[in-house]
């Protein structure tokens, strides 16, 4: 492996909805195995950067690189193929399965098993087992049978994560993991994250400082779609650009809630 | 990937070391005496029909029922399993049948026999579904619901362009008596006709439940439910869709071949038609969607309706649209979800205390029902059959159609048998969420014993 090669490198990325620039050409290379948190100011464009890179919405311009091969522009489901995978913001789970079919639904491609209809799913032992696996690692192995839709809100983001994780991606993704977990819960769930990411390239946005500085190893600032500083997060926490980028952001909202 | 399978073994072992004997359920049972048991009474229930129920009338009915399970039942992995609103069912079902027909009169110089013109419908139905289903396919929602009413349509003008293929308003006729006898039998008599559809409808019915067993089967569930996730697990949604619309166009030929060698006549405007697919989206509907055996109560209650409903009155259709209705607004789940509920009850024994409210219940809607049917006769009578005098029959009665003691009689039964039905399903509610909270109070204490 060639030091170039990175797990995924945005060159010059650019979106545009319209005439409204939502992305103004984020660069970024993140190492294999590396922990990445993405803050920045609400509407800064954290989520269409996610969705620019899981191939939710094509780029406007730009290069998306997963192991130093283009993706952007390929759909979601040849993107995951090759590797990545995501989770959302808003719980996005099958919600009339139950917990270990929806693990089972995550696992499928990535075991080969495609489009067929000529084995059933009950001999499927590999699938299986690790979908019991999954299920214990995000500690759902007591709602085994449960409908997902039938599950507390803080049990559906685990299985989000489940999910994410299922088809064994080495580059994850994870769209505001903890959004509207009580702080518990919050501090379980980071850990749970570092357990079920370990030894995969993660990629997540967050809004907990706290977490956000345990979690990570490098942090990425975006503010009004560009990145201004990646780096280590004692690093970024000294960077005068950062702290001014923040300090004024919350004199905005101040002026913002003062109306 | 070596990496996280190696994260998931490290994780495994303690966790296996906690449940020693838990046994993970996805393990295949040879023996599963439930499962087997119903598989046994379906079957039983198939060679014994025509024997209980001996009449021609009898006979008609249960073959047509055959066949109609297959095609409802073929409709439900559109439907209830991918969440597909298709309104051109019948495009594959009667292409399948038009193939089917040919292939009895032997098109193309090649005798088949007709133990195997059913799979030759089916692979019919098959084709159509591989050509048309592409375009469809390829969208979801409203949007694929609006394509196959398209190409119903389309499909259903194409028959007045290809008389050769369509036979015009004649149909295609065929006689199903050719060849040498199959175990003894010609296929003359009905009775033999009805054992072959029998025989299809048994296994035709055990590939469709393979079918929801399959990873196909199960992402079509996951398409279903939430098709944006299933593209981020590396799936193509359009793919699951096509494949399964391939599958159920297969299934739905094979109903198709069945009617042509039942009825040995097939016609376009009859059996492509939009109302026919509307026909099958309705009872699919009705007999319940979202279990796997709704649909066979679907095609039951489509063969009662066609063929009793409407020799008993001629507002049939108007009944069968309110009946509809009703399910719509107070049982989307159809009459399979109706039975699963009670039975959910019945398992935690309380089905007992509901039924004094059954009964009740059931007389209001019969007392209801009888005035509100009554009204409706009186009026069919005065606009069609006028001619024939102001007498009509009804249940037993003599409704005269000019004197008001009728209308009021009947006004009179519709408002106090509505108005107690209404007072009582209040009722019947409140105590039907009270049992509910009972039951979900006695599965949560369950869990925690546990």
């Amino acid at each position: 492996m060639t030091q170039t090669t990175y797990a995924l490198e945005l060159k010059d990325l650019q979106k545009r909805f319209g005439k409204t620039e939502i992305i103004r050409g984020v660069n970024l290379a993140v190492e294999a195995g590396e922990r990445v948190a993405i803050i920045g100011p609400n509407g800064a464009g954290k989520s269409t950067l996610f969705n620019l890179i899981s191939g939710r919405f094509a780029p406007s311009s730009g290069e998306v690189l997963l192991h130093g091969q283009r993706i952007d522009g390929k759909k979601p489901f040849e993107i995951n193929r090759l590797g990545l995978s995501r989770s959302f913001q808003i719980t996005n789970i099958f919600p009339k399965l139950s917990v270990f079919e929806n693990l089972r639904c995550g696992v499928l491609w990535s075991m080969g098993y495609k489009y067929t209809f000529l084995r059933f799913l009950s001999g499927l032992h590999d699938a299986n087992a690790r979908a019991e696996q999954l299920m214990q690692m995000i500690n759902l192995e007591k709602k085994r049978d449960v409908l997902a839709i039938n599950l507390t809100y803080a049990e559906q983001r685990a299985l989000e994560i489940g999910i994410t994780i299922a088809g064994g991606a080495s580059v994850i993704l994870l769209d505001e993991p903890t959004a509207g977990m009580s702080n518990s819960e919050t501090a379980r769930f980071i850990a749970l994250i570092k357990q079920v990411t370990e030894g995969r390239t993660l990629l997540t946005v967050e809004h907990d400082m706290g977490v956000v500085f345990g979690l990570a190893d490098k942090i990425a600032v975006v503010v009004y779609g560009e990145v201004i500083a990646f780096d280590t997060p004692d690093k970024v926490r000294a960077n005068p650009r950062v702290q001014e980028a923040y300090l004024g952001s919350a004199v905005a909202d101040q002026q913002a809630g003062a109306h | 990937m070596n990496t996280s399978s190696s994260t998931l073994a490290g994780r495994k072992a303690p966790a296996a070391e906690t449940r020693p004997a838990a046994q993970p359920a996805y393990r295949f049972k040879p023996l599963n005496i439930g499962r087997f048991v119903v598989w046994s009474l379906f079957a039983l229930a198939l060679a014994a029909a025509p024997h209980l129920f001996t009449s021609s009338l009898a006979l008609t009915m249960l073959s047509q029922i055959g066949y109609l399970i297959i095609i409802c039942l073929s409709y439900n992995i559109l439907l209830g399993q991918g969440g597909m609103l298709s309104f051109g069912h019948a495009v594959y079902t009667g292409m399948g049948s038009f193939i089917a027909i040919h292939a009895m009169n032997k098109v193309g110089g090649l005798q088949i026999p007709l133990v195997l013109i059913p799979v030759i419908g089916g692979l019919g139905g098959m084709f159509f579904a591989i050509l048309l289903g592409y375009v469809t396919t390829r969208k979801s929602g409203t949007t694929f619901a609006m394509i196959t009413l398209g190409i119903g349509e389309l499909v259903a003008s194409m028959a007045l362009m290809f008389p050769e293929f369509f036979g015009g308003e004649g149909g295609i006729t065929s006689d199903r008596v050719y060849g040498q006898p199959f175990l003894g039998m010609t296929f003359g008599p009905a009775i033999e006709v009805y054992y072959l559809i029998a025989v299809y409808c048994f296994v035709c019915t055990a590939l469709m439940f393979a079918f929801t067993g399959t990873p196909l089967g199960r992402m079509l569930n996951a398409v279903r439910d939430n098709p944006e996730r299933v593209e981020f697990v590396g799936y193509n949604t359009q793919r699951v869709r096509y494949f399964s619309f391939i599958i159920a166009g297969f299934f739905a030929g094979i109903g198709g071949g069945l009617a042509a060698i039942n009825f040995e006549i097939i016609t376009a405007a009859d059996s492509v038609s939009v109302m026919r697919s509307g026909s099958y989206l309705l009872f699919t509907f009705l007999g319940g969607a979202t279990f796997f055996f709704g649909p066979i109560i679907g095609a039951v209650l489509l063969v009662f309706a066609s063929i009793l409903l409407s020799e008993l009155s001629k507002a049939w259709l108007l009944y069968l649209g309110l009946v509809f209705l009703f399910m719509v607004m107070y049982a989307p789940g159809g009459v399979a979800s109706l039975i699963m509920m009670n039975l959910r009850l019945a398992k935690f024994g309380k089905l007992k205390r509901l039924l004094p409210g059954y009964a009740l219940l059931t007389v209001c809607a019969l007392v209801g029902v009888a005035g509100f049917a009554a009204i409706v006769e009186m009026i069919y009578h005065l606009q069609l059959n006028a001619a024939l005098g102001d007498h009509l029959r009804f249940m037993g009665l003599s409704l005269d159609t000019r004197s008001t003691d009728s209308w009021l009689g009947a006004i009179a039964l519709l408002v106090v048998g509505g108005g107690l039905f209404e007072m009582l399903r209040r009722r019947f509610v409140r105590q039907w969420s009270q049992i509910q909270e009972e039951i979900e109070l006695l599965i949560k204490r369950g869990e925690a014993q546990a």
